[in-house]
């Protein structure tokens, strides 16, 4: 690839090789001239091809769910019942355990993951930047399998045996940390979910806080603020826009994850109030049920959870993407 | 006599009616904060990390490569049907999303201007976050629901559905690091333009394009949700896309919650070995990613 750069000097065997290949190729090439029109055309049928996907999975999901989305309409997802038996479905407990589950992920995640973000691109020396860098990617990719693993044999009887005791003695009075915990419950979701989603709020808050020009910061060190100050009054609402958009991203992450929830939530469809208390959310139940569900009504109403998480998870990630792609714009134009 | 009272004097009037001992110990505790907040991260990182380490190195043998699985209380079981179903499903995957993602991925990048473009962008990356369960429903209402049964295709479907919109993104990225002089090169010695952007363009970001293929086969190598109900689960080593097909993480999700504890350890076994592979592929891509940058900028 080196070679391609010292186009210039003729010596080198490679460019030797390209210049008769060239001296060949234009005369030949030339009569081909006539196919840019239709490469340019398959090239955005491919791209085209994404949008259909798109289509084509919305279709897919409407047509699954149609027989739910017939016989119960909206009161699908405000409803408590899910029944299999009597045929009466509701989603309102697996959207309660969702919205619980994600959102104790990011009160936990948000603060952690942008505090890494200012260590990695205010404080942190460029070789700890790269390792860490790396490291909290790395902990992005592990599969969900793997944390739901770690999740049911580690953190669950952690949570059981020492969090969950000394959560009811500290904070017992509140009815969120009441009653008995068998380790598998929400807290115990939210927190793996928190390890989860931490990544992509570090990395994308980490590429935010990067694209903040210097001069802002210098500005403000200049008028004799100090470095938090300057991080706190300057640098954050300077990536406001982004840093809303990593959150927004991880919360579409949280309410999509499936395998690692489904291990540890306990899988019980109810809604009380104790965190310690089994849950349920809508990807573990279709993840639990789908397979050996039986009747057209119940597959039905298990595909239309699926679409009601996919219309979620679509419009949040839109909204996080639009913030994004708004913070970063001007850098974007700048590399390109 | 004048070197103390100096010290004493220039010292306080030079720092503290700017930088007050509050200000400073909030700055301390705040930054003290980011950096605990990193430590601690780490800290889970390597817990997780350590704890897949010790658990998979003490069960993983060589029986756990070469046999399939053995009924419960039987020694010597292995995960052979997963690993082999995994690689098919892969395969087969990334037969499917591979010229689509880099094709789309040629699209933004040399023709990706207005509107049309911008729809194609912001669908693929709202597509690239969708819940991997949304995949599987998506394949199970199109194939298993018409053919009547579990099969390789129908996980191999949900698989490329998940592997496209990175495949193209990375594609995207990477063909625009090309040089511009490049193109200019190529289109000046009167190469079409389809020639410039197959031969020219695409030769010349062709690892960058090869690492993020290496990163959506890494992604879905671990993919469980998506394989549930479309792929399944087979006992048996099966090499046919029309039957149900086992693969490592649905083998590791099976055996995790089942009450056997000979069956844990395969579970930890398996999950060593897909960390392993994601750990791998993860430091591959970054080398290659750096030198890549390096070598065009």
């Amino acid at each position: 690839m080196a070679a391609v750069h010292t186009g210039s000097i003729a010596t080198t065997p490679t460019t030797a090789r390209r210049h008769s290949l060239q001296r060949r190729g234009p005369p030949a090439l030339r009569g081909w001239i006539t196919l840019d029109p239709l490469f340019r055309k398959v090239c955005a049928a491919f791209g085209l091809s994404i949008v259909s996907l798109l289509g084509f999975v919305v279709y897919e999901l409407l047509r699954g769910s149609s027989a739910s989305l017939a016989r119960f309409g909206a009161s699908f997802v405000f409803d408590r019942i899910w029944d299999p038996v009597a045929e009466k479905f509701g989603a309102a407990t697996f959207v309660y355990g969702t919205a619980v589950t994600s959102v104790i992920a990011l009160l936990i995640a948000v603060p952690l993951g942008i505090g890494i973000a200012i260590f990695l691109v205010e404080m942190a020396p460029r070789a700890v930047r790269e390792v860490a860098g790396f490291l909290v990617e790395l902990l992005a990719a592990i599969p969900s399998i793997v944390y739901g693993l770690w999740g049911l044999f580690v953190l669950a009887p952690i949570v059981r045996d020492g969090l969950a005791p000394v959560l009811r003695t500290t904070l017992g009075f509140l009815p969120l940390f009441t009653g008995p915990s068998y380790g598998l419950g929400m807290l115990t979701a939210g927190l793996i979910l928190a390890v989860m989603v931490l990544p992509f709020i570090a990395a994308v808050s980490r590429d935010v806080l990067s694209a903040v020009p210097q001069m802002q910061r210098e500005g403000s060190l200049a008028l004799g603020a100090t470095k938090w100050e300057t991080i706190w009054h300057v640098v954050l609402p300077y990536g406001r826009a982004g840093i809303s958009g990593a959150v927004i991203l991880a919360l579409g992450r949280a309410l999509g994850e499936t395998m690692a929830v489904t291990m540890v939530i306990g899988n019980s469809p109810q809604i009380v109030a104790s965190l310690f208390a089994p849950g349920y959310t809508m990807s573990s139940v279709i993840a639990n049920e789908y397979s050996e569900a039986s009747g057209q009504l119940y597959l039905s109403s298990l595909t239309e959870l699926g679409l009601l998480l996919f219309v979620v998870t679509f419009a949040v990630n839109g909204v996080a993407r639009l913030l994004i792609w708004r913070m970063s714009r001007g850098a974007e134009g700048s590399r390109a | 006599m004048t070197a103390p009272a100096r010290t004493t004097v220039a010292a306080p009037t030079r720092r503290s009616p700017t930088i007050s001992s509050s200000r400073k110990a909030m700055n301390n505790v705040m930054l003290g904060l980011c950096v605990a907040a990193t430590a601690l991260t780490l800290a889970v990182l390597a817990w997780i990390f350590g704890y897949v380490l010790i658990q998979g190195a003490r069960h993983v043998n060589l029986a756990f490569f070469t046999n399939l699985p053995a009924p419960v209380g039987e020694p010597d079981g292995g995960f052979l049907n997963a690993l082999v179903g995994t690689a098919i499903m892969v395969g087969v995957a990334s037969a499917i999303a591979i010229p689509i993602g880099v094709f789309a991925g040629i699209y933004l990048a040399e023709f990706g201007v207005g509107w049309l473009a911008w729809t194609v962008r912001f669908v693929n990356d709202t597509l690239n976050a969708t819940p991997s369960i949304v995949a599987g429903l998506f394949a199970y209402t199109l194939i298993v629901l018409e053919t009547h049964r579990f099969s390789a295709f129908a996980g191999s479907v949900a698989l490329a559905v998940l592997m496209i919109p990175t495949i193209t993104r990375t594609t995207e990225e990477m063909i625009r690091l090309v040089p511009r002089a490049l193109r200019e090169g190529a289109l000046a010695l009167g190469v079409p333009e389809w020639g410039m952007t197959l031969q020219i363009v695409l030769p010349a970001a062709a690892s960058g394009v090869v690492t993020g293929i290496m990163l959506a086969v890494a992604r879905v190598s671990g993919e469980t949700a998506a394989l549930l109900f479309t792929a399944f689960n087979n006992r048996f080593l099966s090499a046919s896309l029309n039957e149900p097909m086992s693969s490592v993480p649905v083998q590791v999700y099976t055996y995790a919650i089942a009450p056997y504890e000979d069956w844990h350890h395969q579970a930890w076994a398996g999950a060593l070995v897909l960390v392993t592979l994601v750990a791998c592929f993860s430091a591959a891509v970054r080398l290659a990613t750096r030198n890549r940058h390096q070598s065009l900028t």
